[in-house]
């Protein structure tokens, strides 16, 4: 096996010194009824040749659709990634160390996650961010479990339906313990916030209100009038991005008010990678920081006066505090936010802002252009939208999607899943990696197919 | 012999914020193929951004020496031997890297039509049946994101099980050797932890958990091997006696690198036991992850599973959502897949010998360092290691040398420390775990490095005490950072 | 390590100082040297009721974490305000500058199960052996 090194001579010799005559002795310890005589049953080795070629076939039966035809968003969004990140990430040194706790050998590891955490309160506009999270479900479970600890007694929690679906789901399943209400807010016809619906709640019992920026259906609104409101009663705002390269174009949530900022990072340089790994983000004021969830770097000095970076506020954490820990969580997800930090990085604060534009332009493009074709209209007409919008036809999605894919398009995501009221419609996500070609084409494939 | 360590030129590498130059840029927009109409025109005002993100802007050039400089500043599994106990720090092979970057897996989008994630689907099944077979558990769930999640998974299934019989119980026992995450993985989950004590040899005995063992109590968990490396001998007798009061065992998988092909724990009575596909198959850690926690489960503990469940009709893969009992979804999407791809590449490139084959060498290699090390460092339990031993800073306290002290040194030497100060019942513990990627030469430099550094330790202890000496930096000001609290960089 | 003989003593480590119903309480030398350099400290409010035997703040270390007891129950009297901002005072002067809240005790019977400074360093001994 050419990942273990060992000789026949070397096992020998190192038996020899230990004082035991075979591999087995070693296992002496375990009770023998628990020891197998049998071999597992597993398929037979392979070879490198051999492994690749079997994994090569398992993916080529995804029969996946070229990234220009695809319009599928939804959370997870296909952008252009440049070369050079591919190439830095994969680097020895970032991807095989462990967490730095030895800071001495890991300043590397360190700084990036300094330089990451400052992109992140910098996109969102907030004071302070930590290291990240899992993705962006958990971050916003995380976000409501430390809008309690805050908000100690209040127990409402005002969680939008336009909520990514599946966020509101791991929401749901990690506060099952806590006998929170958990209110589910109507969007109205503009497809925002129903602002109706949230009166009854502006009382005592209000921990935090979830906003969605952007919220599922790609829209993006004014959410200041909300914000004073929770504040007066005393909660707090958590807002939920679940596509960060909007922050390039609309006005960040630190400005209209976020208590806590929460979402996924995967659009900014991440692959789609069937759901994972992605990067969980995660920011707060100030004020806040002793709340916060996961690990966190700090800017320090070394014994000769020289700057250096540590893991710092570690008693926050599950391996000191135990069961009395803001979080359960011990790893981050460091590599994901080393890669996005790099594609920031080449991105930069022109690149961001225009790559933001293109992706609203060709967005507004594919919506005028889909929105004209008879048998297809918008879902929410009135609405701002960033990448992505929901249309609706005059029969269910359902078949038109399926129909879409025989013609090579990946035409969008049902909704019915999570909006029964929905099954019409489709959530379609447009970006820099869709041709205005591939936008017609598809405009085309669609019209035919009504 | 000589040990690796020396020192070597590493850059100075500035801030990006620091290097930032106005105009530079590192990216090739694509150029506008749409009418490019303008949002300051479209857009309402009061929702466009008004303070840009101060993101810094360099060359691509600048950007490739800046990852590359701080890449050089962190010691990796690649380079060498990277001891750190219950972390199992073994090598990543290249194979699997390629294998979760093949475009077909990489590109796949989670939210697509079912007839376009069938390889994707088949590929979790298929591991979700190795990991059973290896546990000896019926049902297994990848989904979990880490080792953390994957308890907490499991915790959460625990409480829908109770609860269905009519009484989710309050309390869950915990041993005091236990990883941190696993009281807080309990509390998140309602529970009061209680903690039972290891006996003078370092393991769990029945009277320990009959004491503590009632009605309310939903579940005892276990780690196995424990943290101190020393197989639970008394397993199967622990384990009934929390079922026969209705209680479930959990068992924290962090240290299954000693017992793939050796021990199924679910045959020793587990109900719950959560993977590390970090850790035992090989996705790299990542200077902190990603990683990957699948849960396995008992039959009895089926219809808890989070939902999606991959169920297979007619040769097809299909994703079910509809599962009444489910303690519902853990994390959005398909947990972390990219870590899926790679422990599935691992398991069938080692096949079912090539496994048991990892677990006897990790064995033998933490023995043979145990064996090295004894008389030099103090062994405060001993009974038989299996994939990591642990010892202490006893014998170098006349001199007030501390465990902190001899990691540091050992960077000089040219290796990352081994785990410090875990598990908490060894006072100043030093937990040494080699994996089996190392070869018998790597084991007798970290040896000698050791015994250079206990003979150190007696003849010139300030060189030990202020040590590393030849690292990019010296010993960190941890109280300045927590004080000072700088977490971001500001102009 | 100084153990100052007028002062009371309990099992978690904290000292109390008693001048008629008002107890003063902070944590005794064995407890900063244990925790190491004071980085951080969570003080109750003033007027705010304290418990025998529960937590009424929070003291951290770079490494370690640990709630201090009530050695008394009552009424929090005072605190000391700037200690907070410099927690490093409980490492330098734990006895003194150092002190922690004033309470006014509701039954100051409470204060008869304290250790003295020779029951208390004899209990360290024990725990520590």
């Amino acid at each position: 096996m050419r990942y273990i090194p060992h000789t026949k001579e070397e096992i020998q010799s190192m038996l020899k010194s230990i004082g035991l005559k075979s591999v087995d002795e070693l296992f002496a310890s375990i009770p023998e009824s628990l020891v197998q005589n049998k071999q597992l049953a597993l398929p037979p080795p392979m070879d490198e040749m051999t492994l690749l070629h079997h994994m090569e076939n398992l993916a080529g039966q995804n029969h996946t659709v070229s990234r220009s035809r695809s319009f599928l968003g939804g959370g997870v969004y296909r952008h252009s990634i440049p070369s050079a990140v591919a190439d830095l990430i994969r680097r020895s040194e970032f991807l095989t160390p462990y967490t730095p706790y030895q800071p001495e050998v890991a300043q590397g590891t360190l700084q990036v996650m300094f330089e990451f955490q400052t992109m992140v309160a910098e996109l969102y506009g907030m004071e302070v961010a930590n290291a990240s999270l899992y993705d962006g479900s958990t971050a916003l479970a995380e976000a409501i479990l430390m809008a309690r600890r805050i908000g100690k007694n209040r127990k409402n929690i005002l969680m939008p339906k336009a909520t990514h679906p599946e966020y509101a789901q791991v929401v749901q399943t990690i506060l099952q313990g806590f006998g929170d209400h958990i209110v589910a807010i109507p969007f109205a016809t503009h497809g925002g916030i129903d602002r109706g619906a949230l009166n009854d709640y502006f009382n005592e019992e209000l921990a935090a209100c979830v906003i969605p920026y952007p919220n599922f259906f790609g829209v993006v609104e004014d959410c200041r009038d909300i914000v004073e409101k929770v504040h007066a009663a005393g909660g707090l705002v958590i807002f939920c991005v679940q596509e960060p390269l909007s922050l390039g174009l609309f006005e960040s949530p630190g400005a209209l008010g976020a208590d806590i900022v929460c979402g996924e990072g995967q659009s900014l340089g991440l692959s789609p990678s069937f759901g994972g790994p992605f990067v969980g983000l995660f920011a707060s004021k100030n004020e806040f920081v002793r709340q916060m969830p996961g690990r966190l770097c700090g800017m320090t000095t070394d014994s000769q006066g020289r700057r250096g970076f540590v893991l710092t506020l570690s008693t926050r954490e599950q391996h000191i505090r135990r069961e009395k820990a803001t979080s359960n969580i011990c790893t981050n997800q460091a590599l994901c936010a080393t890669q996005m930090t790099i594609y920031l990085s080449l991105l930069g604060r022109e690149g961001f802002k225009k790559l933001a534009e293109l992706n609203w332009q060709k967005t507004e493009y594919a919506k005028q252009k889909l929105a004209a074709i008879p048998g297809v209209s918008l879902q929410f007409p009135e609405a701002v939208t960033f990448n992505e919008f929901v249309i609706t036809f005059s029969k269910p999605a359902d078949t038109v999607l399926h129909e879409l894919r025989k013609r090579g398009f990946d035409g969008g995501i049902l909704l019915e899943n999570g909006f029964r009221d929905l099954h019409h419609s489709i959530l379609v996500n447009v970006t820099e990696l869709n041709a205005k070609e591939d936008i017609d084409a598809f405009a085309e494939e669609l019209k035919r197919t009504l | 012999m000589t040990t690796p360590g020396a020192t070597g030129l590493i850059l100075e590498e500035a801030l990006l914020f620091e290097q930032s130059v106005p105009d530079r840029v590192g990216f090739s927009l694509p150029s506008a193929d749409v009418p490019t109409a303008d949002p300051k025109t479209k857009l309402p005002k009061n929702i466009l951004r008004q303070k840009e993100a101060a993101l810094p802007e360099i060359s691509e050039v600048d950007c490739v020496r800046h990852f590359v400089r701080l890449s050089q500043q962190n010691y990796c599994k690649d380079v060498g031997l990277f001891p750190l106990g219950s972390c199992t720090m073994k090598y990543n092979p290249k194979t699997t890297e390629a294998a979760a970057r093949i475009p077909g897996f990489a590109n796949s989008h989670p939210l697509a039509m079912p007839e376009a994630m069938q390889g994707n689907l088949q590929l979790i099944f298929e591991l979700q049946a190795y990991l059973a077979e290896i546990s000896g558990m019926d049902f297994v769930t990848p989904w979990p994101a880490a080792g953390s999640h994957g308890e907490l998974t499991g915790m959460l299934m625990i409480r829908a099980y109770h609860t269905a019989k009519g009484n989710p119980r309050k309390k869950v026992i915990i041993p005091d050797s236990a990883h941190g995450t696993n009281p807080a993985s309990a509390a998140i989950c309602q529970y009061e932890v209680v903690t039972i004590p290891s006996n003078k040899d370092g393991i769990l005995t029945a009277d320990a958990v009959k004491a503590v063992m009632d009605d309310e109590v939903a579940a005892l968990m276990v780690t196995n091997p424990n943290t101190l490396g020393i197989f639970e001998e008394n397993i199967q007798e622990i384990c009934d006696i929390v079922h026969k009061k209705g209680g479930l065992v959990y068992c924290d998988g962090a240290n299954l690198n000693a017992l793939l092909g050796i021990v199924k724990l679910g045959e020793a009575g587990i109900d719950v036991l959560h993977f590390n596909l970090h850790k035992t198959f090989s996705t790299p850690h990542g200077g902190g992850g990603p990683g990957a926690g699948p849960v396995g489960v008992k039959k009895k503990l089926e219809p808890f599973l989070p939902t999606p469940l991959i169920i297979k009709e007619n040769g097809t893969f299909k994703v079910e959502q509809n599962r009444p009992q489910s303690i519902g979804r853990v994390k959005a999407y398909f947990g972390n897949f990219g870590m899926l791809v790679r422990a599935y590449a691992y398991i069938r490139e080692f096949g079912p010998e090539g496994l048991k084959q990892i677990s006897e060498m990790a064995v033998l290699n933490a023995n043979y360092i145990r064996k090295g090390l004894e008389g030099d460092y103090y062994l405060p339990y001993s009974k038989p290691s299996l994939h990591e031993c642990v010892f202490n800073d006893k014998l170098q306290k006349e001199k007030e040398i501390k465990t902190l002290d001899i990691s540091k040194r050992l960077m000089d030497y040219g290796f990352h420390p081994f785990t410090i100060y875990f598990p908490l019942i060894v006072h100043g513990a030093m937990m040494i775990e080699p994996t089996e990627s190392e070869p018998k030469a790597s084991l007798d430099q970290f040896i000698e490095a050791m015994k250079k550094i206990a003979k150190e330790c007696a003849e010139n202890p300030e060189l030990v005490k202020k040590a590393p000496h030849n690292t990019f930096r010296s010993r960190l000001d941890e109280v300045k950072a927590a004080k000072e609290l700088k977490l971001r960089w500001t102009s | 390590m100084e153990f100052p003989d007028d002062l009371k003593y309990t099992k978690e480590h904290e000292w109390v100082r008693i001048k008629g119903d008002v107890a003063m309480i902070g944590i005794s030398d064995y407890a900063q040297e244990q925790l190491g350099d004071i980085v951080y400290l969570e003080l109750p409010e003033e007027g705010e009721a304290v418990e025998k035997g529960e937590p009424f703040g929070v003291v951290e270390s770079v490494k370690a974490v640990s709630d201090i007891y009530a050695a008394v129950s009552g009424k929090v009297l005072e605190i000391n305000d700037p200690l907070p901002e410099n927690p490093e005072t409980l490492n330098e002067d734990c006895y003194e500058e150092g002190w922690l809240i004033k309470v006014k005790m509701s039954n100051p019977k409470e204060a008869e199960d304290l250790m003295d400074s020779i029951q208390y360093q004899a209990y360290i001994k024990e725990e520590t052996a």
